[in-house]
């Protein structure tokens, strides 16, 4: 039984290899914990001071995001606001300060929840997360990692160190939104994110689409293509209701959720036009356009 | 839960506390029973409602989240740290004036957040305001005149 506090990444890698878990902000792990979801760890190494895990950096190729970086930061880091804007969004909706000071981008990627907010948008944008272990490093898709709820395919002695995000091309930009109840502390009933290229002709070359919360992971919409805004977005209301596989559960029945997904599919692609041609629209989309309990 | 224990010093409003606990202890249940400074409340215990609000470092965080041996070496402010001396805190002032305490279970949450906020956003607008607290739940109030008390504060310094 241990608790060790790293203050580099090798002390933290030796220590998840030796069989500890890591816990940076805490706030999945001790309130899971303390529902019997999972008992607390043995043996916990907490990663929350390694600096080199909390920098974004903005680069040609796109951002890094260190693991550690918060919400708080991704909601109103100038570049990822305004290039990134889906995960910014996502961001700013998550729980409240507290929980967007502590709540890490890592943490959040690692713990698989279906309705995880910061998901969508990263699958939309094209995301990798760097897995590290003392032995090795590699990527993977953030698609291929999440297997199931709260389950990866990350193995028990890699520490996700990073998430790159590949620079949207011209004319690009992406939204994500999210069906509320009320405006804090809340987790998505359901949500969509939306990446939108625009041809010259303001028509839709390119779009992708991902959905919260209507099944064990978040699920990219498949069979979409390029024509009018209008034509698109009905058509990811449409196929985003039909690929949904949704749960009824205490925040909504899966005939709603079914509804509701397709819904917000249709407006994220909507907005992420939007974007894409210019136009901004602050952060959060759910403020921006009105979704959710008005204070 | 581990029973392992480890001795860890905590510093709180910046007097320093040394403690042994259980290493899965959360801060909430240390700074009230080891620490012995009760203003900090448990309500939901589950991250929702911000009764147990403390600042680390600075920024909010929910002690009932948060390992108390994770809070090692950093600076936790509690809403007795608030005061100077006998003198209260201008957010604690301006709250009891505005009406903003009915039955007071929130108060030190509130306070805590609403000092964050305004350390970060000097002259907030009144959605800032809310949204700066909107990791605090309150039952009595309707929140008005929380929302008056911090508007009141903010005008206060920036005289």
């Amino acid at each position: 039984m241990s608790f060790l506090i790293a203050t580099d990444l090798q002390s933290a890698l030796d220590a998840v290899a030796a069989g500890a878990r890591p816990v940076a902000g805490g706030s999945d792990l001790v309130v899971g914990a303390r529902h019997g979801k999972a008992p607390l760890p043995v043996d916990l190494v907490a990663i929350d001071r390694i600096s080199e895990l909390q920098l974004v950096a903005i680069d040609e190729w796109g951002a890094h995001i260190g693991a550690l970086v918060n919400h708080q930061s991704i909601e109103t880091h100038p570049d990822l606001a305004s290039r990134y804007s889906g995960l910014s969004d996502s961001s700013a909706l998550v729980g409240s300060p507290s929980t967007r000071n502590v709540g890490t981008l890592g943490g959040n990627v690692m713990n698989a929840s279906p309705a995880m907010d910061t998901g969508a948008p990263l699958v939309v944008l094209g995301a990798e997360v760097e897995l590290r272990s003392v032995e090795h490093t590699r990527r993977v898709g953030v698609a291929e990692l999440w297997v199931g709820p709260g389950r990866t395919s990350a193995s028990a002695d890699e520490l996700c160190v990073a998430i790159h995000v590949p620079a949207p091309a011209v004319r690009t930009n992406s939204a994500y939104l999210r069906l509320e109840y009320r405006r804090a502390m809340e987790i998505a009933v359901v949500g969509a994110a939306a990446s939108v290229t625009l041809a010259d002709d303001g028509s839709v070359a390119s779009v992708r689409v991902a959905l919260t919360a209507v099944a064990p992971t978040i699920i990219e919409v498949t069979g979409l293509s390029g024509g009018s805004v209008d034509d698109v977005a009905a058509a990811a209301a449409a196929l985003a209701a039909e690929q949904a596989r949704p749960i009824s559960d205490v925040r909504a029945s899966d005939r709603y959720r079914r509804h509701t997904v397709g819904v917000m599919a249709g407006r994220a692609v909507q907005a992420a036009a939007r974007r894409a041609g210019g136009e901004i629209i602050s952060i959060p989309l759910n403020r921006a356009i009105g979704i959710g309990a008005s204070s | 839960m581990s029973d392992q224990t480890v001795s860890i010093v905590l510093t709180v409003n910046d007097v320093a506390y040394p403690v042994t606990i259980e290493q899965g202890r959360n801060l909430l249940s240390v700074i009230r029973t080891e620490v012995g400074l009760t203003g900090t409340k448990e309500g939901c215990d589950d991250c929702e409602c911000g009764a147990c609000m403390v600042l680390l470092d600075g920024q909010p965080v929910n002690s009932c989240s948060y390992l108390a041996a994770q809070a090692q070496g950093r600076s936790i402010t509690t809403v007795e740290g608030l005061m100077s001396g006998d003198e209260m805190h201008p957010l604690q002032r301006n709250i009891l004036e505005e009406g903003g305490v009915q039955c007071g279970f929130c108060t030190p949450g509130m306070l805590l957040s609403a000092t964050a906020l305004l350390e970060r956003t000097p002259s907030p607008t009144d959605e800032e305001i809310r949204i700066g607290l909107s990791g605090n739940l309150c039952r009595c109030t309707g929140y008005a005149k929380i929302v008056a008390a911090v508007r009141r504060t903010a005008e206060e310094r920036l005289g």
